[in-house]
């Protein structure tokens, strides 16, 4: 149940970190002028947000090797669980993104900068902190997505206590324990998230 | 887009908007036959200005007449779509040949031109301190020691010292202006632009402000403002340019413009001012 655990820990914190880079990436050419880039970001961040996300785990890992495409099932958990949820955190910036007002990032341009410095330096800061509450939801979001993962035979928090319970027959203990260490999860989570309130709170 | 021949970098025949020493290797700025337009809308139609150094020039007009958008169009914010801008005989947004530079070369052409915002545009993450010394640190990439110094002087210099550490939300109007010109100050830049830097500010504010542009404009820095503050315009400024419609209407030394404006819209324009009509009648 530990290693468990500590898989869907390593999953989540990896999952939310390479999504959260990625999606920061993603929403620049989501607000981009240039139409065909933004096209094709958009119809990627819609097609993630319609897709059940178990449907992509399956396409990922049974589907892709169809087409030569083989994964483990860590690679394929995680890419499964970094390409859907980078959508979602390109989305939650972006509508951040909508609501910053525009003249600091003038300021930005007017003082010197352009490109992925501006964005990394100017754009994206305020952004995370005000954005930080629905990231975090989002986190808890990756954290229960990852359970889908059990069934690509990766032995993380869902899996581990599905094993137990088939070995030593004892169903709701080992599931009701696995739903304790989940919630104990998210409230690592809220704390970080209300962490960031308070940076956010200090600088409104 | 036709930005018309750069390669000339002496600024061709004597300009309309030329001081009177029009020689054109000491002026700082120097634009020629500028033309901006939104859609159909020519905002700008032709704008002719030199600025020598250690001038200020007062952009003064009614609201919509071009000046904010001549201003924008100087460091490219907005991208004119005829005519040239030459900073220090340099010309900005075009390389020579007439090519349009690429965003390297643009952003480091706008580093030596400071710019105050009429909402003060502060980065809200930093703290007063920090939004001084962002951009010398990370664009300017000089060293974070010698910057700080700088830059709690300069801080001392528009009256904020007690506030290194306060975050642009906490302060007031007035403050947050001081610490734009502080931020746009610790650029070193050879030009600076105002936009509007009082319009945004309740009237017990004004003073505080004016009053650091007052002193900048005494000892010799080259600014450029667009405001309706029509006595600071009178005692500060070095000449004031009038602008009507998208055109430089009259150029002029305040005494002489305010004393006797010699077109009928610049007549207009003033009996409206001392009417009190443009009280409440600025962009808020």
């Amino acid at each position: 149940m530990l290693s468990g655990l500590g898989n869907t820990v390593v999953l989540s914190v990896l999952g939310m970190a390479a999504s959260l880079f990625l999606g920061a990436l993603l929403t620049p050419v989501l607000v981009s002028r240039r139409r065909v880039p933004a096209f094709v970001a958009l119809r990627f961040v819609d097609l993630m947000r319609c897709t059940p996300f178990l449907l992509l785990a399956y396409i990922v890992y049974y589907g892709l090797p169809s087409i030569g495409l083989r994964f483990d099932n860590w690679s394929a958990g995680l890419f499964a669980l970094v390409l859907y949820n980078s959508a979602y955190m390109a989305e939650i910036l972006r509508g951040a993104w909508m609501a910053q007002p525009r003249e600091p990032i003038e300021a930005g341009l007017a003082f010197g900068y352009s490109g992925l410095r501006l964005f990394r330096r100017i754009v994206l800061p305020p952004l995370l902190l005000t954005a930080g509450p629905v990231i975090g939801n989002q986190t808890i979001q990756i954290i229960k997505d990852s359970a889908f993962l059990t069934i690509i035979a990766l032995p993380e928090l869902t899996h581990a206590a599905s094993s137990i319970q088939s070995r030593h027959f004892i169903p709701f203990a080992a599931f009701i324990v696995a739903v304790f260490l989940y919630w104990a999860l998210c409230l690592l989570v809220e704390a970080a998230v209300a962490f960031g309130k308070r940076l956010a709170e200090a600088r409104r | 887009m036709s930005i018309v021949n750069t390669t000339a970098a002496q600024a061709g025949p004597a300009l309309p908007g030329a001081a009177p020493t029009g020689q054109a290797g000491r002026a700082v700025l120097s634009i020629a036959g500028l033309v901006k337009r939104f859609g159909s809308n020519t905002v700008l139609d032709g704008i002719d200005l030199q600025v020598q150094r250690g001038e200020t020039v007062c952009l003064l007009g009614p609201s919509g007449s071009g000046k904010s958008t001549l201003l924008r169009c100087i460091n490219w914010l907005e991208v004119p779509d005829a005519g040239r801008v030459l900073l220090e005989g340099e010309a900005i947004g075009v390389s020579t040949g007439g090519v349009v530079m690429g965003d390297g070369e643009l952003s480091r052409m706008r580093t030596r031109i400071g710019m105050v915002f009429q909402h003060f545009a502060l980065w809200p993450h930093l703290t007063v301190l920090q939004n001084v010394m962002e951009a010398p640190v990370h664009v300017q990439r000089r060293s974070r020691g010698e910057v700080r110094e700088e830059a709690r002087a300069l801080l001392e210099r528009v009256g904020l010292s007690a506030k290194h550490d306060a975050f642009p939300a906490h302060l007031s109007g007035g403050q947050k202006q001081r610490v734009g010109i502080a931020r746009a100050l610790a650029m070193k830049p050879s030009l600076m632009l105002f936009d509007e830097p009082t319009s945004a500010l309740d009237p017990e504010l004004v003073g505080e402000v004016l009053s650091v542009m007052r002193d900048l404009a005494r000892d010799g820095l080259t600014m450029v403002v667009v405001t309706h503050e029509m006595s600071f315009a009178r005692d500060v400024a070095d000449r004031v340019v009038f602008m009507d419609a998208g055109a430089i209407v009259e150029t002029a030394p305040p005494e002489a413009f305010f004393g006797a404006p010699r077109t009928e819209r610049a007549r207009q324009f003033l009996l409206r001012y001392s009417n009190g009509a443009a009280a409440g009648g600025e962009t808020r």
